[in-house]
């Protein structure tokens, strides 16, 4: 029967569905409980911050990577192994600056969109700001402060969906990161 | 699948997103459970769509049941639920031993009486899930050891 069929093709899209379906009810949650999407943002950031602090923990586990020796090496990283883990999508690497400090994360398709349309009333959400928060959260977990933001979204009416990531130095103390 | 690992993070940074922000009290812990169940049901609603759009009609109520249990549990949790029982008055009881959401949490009694805020989003789901193949449901849930898990699906005749 066509119920059998679907069984095992369907299956892994299905999982990353129930993530971007969540996600979505995550951010309408929020849009309800706070007052102006500033807040959303800030919360959405927060809450990516506490999951990023765990999630680098899986990833080590399960990748291969090993420590990363510059910026450059640890983008490339982000981009062909992390984000094709976890997303399924590689984003294209660009717009490094003079000093290798800073790069451009361009997401050609952003999964957790999928659904998604923004109304007018919520012209300053930013909608996939929690992957901003994963990014810094995992990323001081590996002692690197870094600063992560959306400079275009495809929500927005951008061509493409870009992340800025900016290096801001290197965390030496090695006590825990505590959560926001 | 490194993309459950997300969900799962999502999942437990919900809940402690919606308790973080509330006061103590019973009627506070209600809110939230509400909070949480009514973001389980409109990504149940979600799902279920998705999952049925090229299976066939289902033929009865046990039916649909049975799809919850298998497939939905399945794609959701990663396994079927261990047991179904019914008295074919419309009451279901699902019982998964070994509950994804809970298997994290530790298995002794202490924090027994959190459970139920990881429950409350699966809920949702259920009913969800249920509200849009035509079944009007209150979903229940309860942990007597961790990590087994019972929700009770009460289908409500329209």
């Amino acid at each position: 029967m066509s119920r059998q069929a679907n069984r095992g093709t369907e299956s892994k899209k299905m999982s990353s569905e129930l993530f971007t379906l969540t996600y979505g009810a995550l951010v309408t949650q929020l849009c309800k409980d706070y007052e102006n999407d500033e807040d959303v943002n800030k919360q959405l950031d927060r809450m990516g911050y506490n999951i990023g602090v765990r999630l680098i923990e899986d990833f080590l586990a399960r990748s291969n990577v090993g420590r990363c020796h510059d910026f450059r090496e640890t983008a490339d990283v982000i981009a062909k192994v992390a984000f094709k883990m976890y997303l399924g999508i590689t984003p294209s690497i660009t717009n490094w600056s003079p000093a290798g400090d800073e790069f451009s994360l361009i997401l050609e398709n952003n999964p957790l969109v999928d659904f998604v349309e923004l109304p007018d009333n919520h012209s300053a959400l930013i909608y996939s700001n929690l992957l901003c928060g994963v990014l810094r959260g995992a990323l001081e977990m590996v002692q690197m402060a870094v600063e992560a933001k959306f400079v275009q979204d495809t929500l927005k009416g951008d061509g493409v969906t870009e992340i800025r990531m900016r290096f801001i130095r290197r965390i030496e103390d090695n006590l825990p990161a505590g959560e926001e | 699948m490194a993309d459950e690992a997300l969900f799962l993070l999502l999942h437990n940074e919900m809940v402690s997103g919606v308790y973080k922000s509330a006061e103590q009290g019973e009627v506070e812990n209600g809110r939230c459970i509400t909070k949480l169940e009514n973001m389980g049901f409109r990504v149940g609603q979600g799902l279920i769509e998705r999952f049925t759009k090229d299976t066939a009609r289902f033929k009865d109520e046990l039916d649909i049941m049975k799809f919850i249990c298998k497939d939905f549990w399945t794609t959701v949790f990663k396994k079927q639920i261990d047991n179904l029982r019914t008295n074919h008055q419309g009451i279901y009881v699902l019982q998964d031993n070994k509950f994804r959401l809970l298997i994290q949490l530790s298995a002794g009694k202490q924090y027994l009486e959190h459970a139920s805020k990881y429950l409350a989003f699966t809920c949702g789901l259920i009913r969800g899930g249920l509200s849009n193949l035509g079944i009007k449901s209150i979903v229940t849930a309860e942990v007597s050891s961790m990590p087994a898990c019972k929700f009770q699906v009460m289908i409500q005749k329209l």
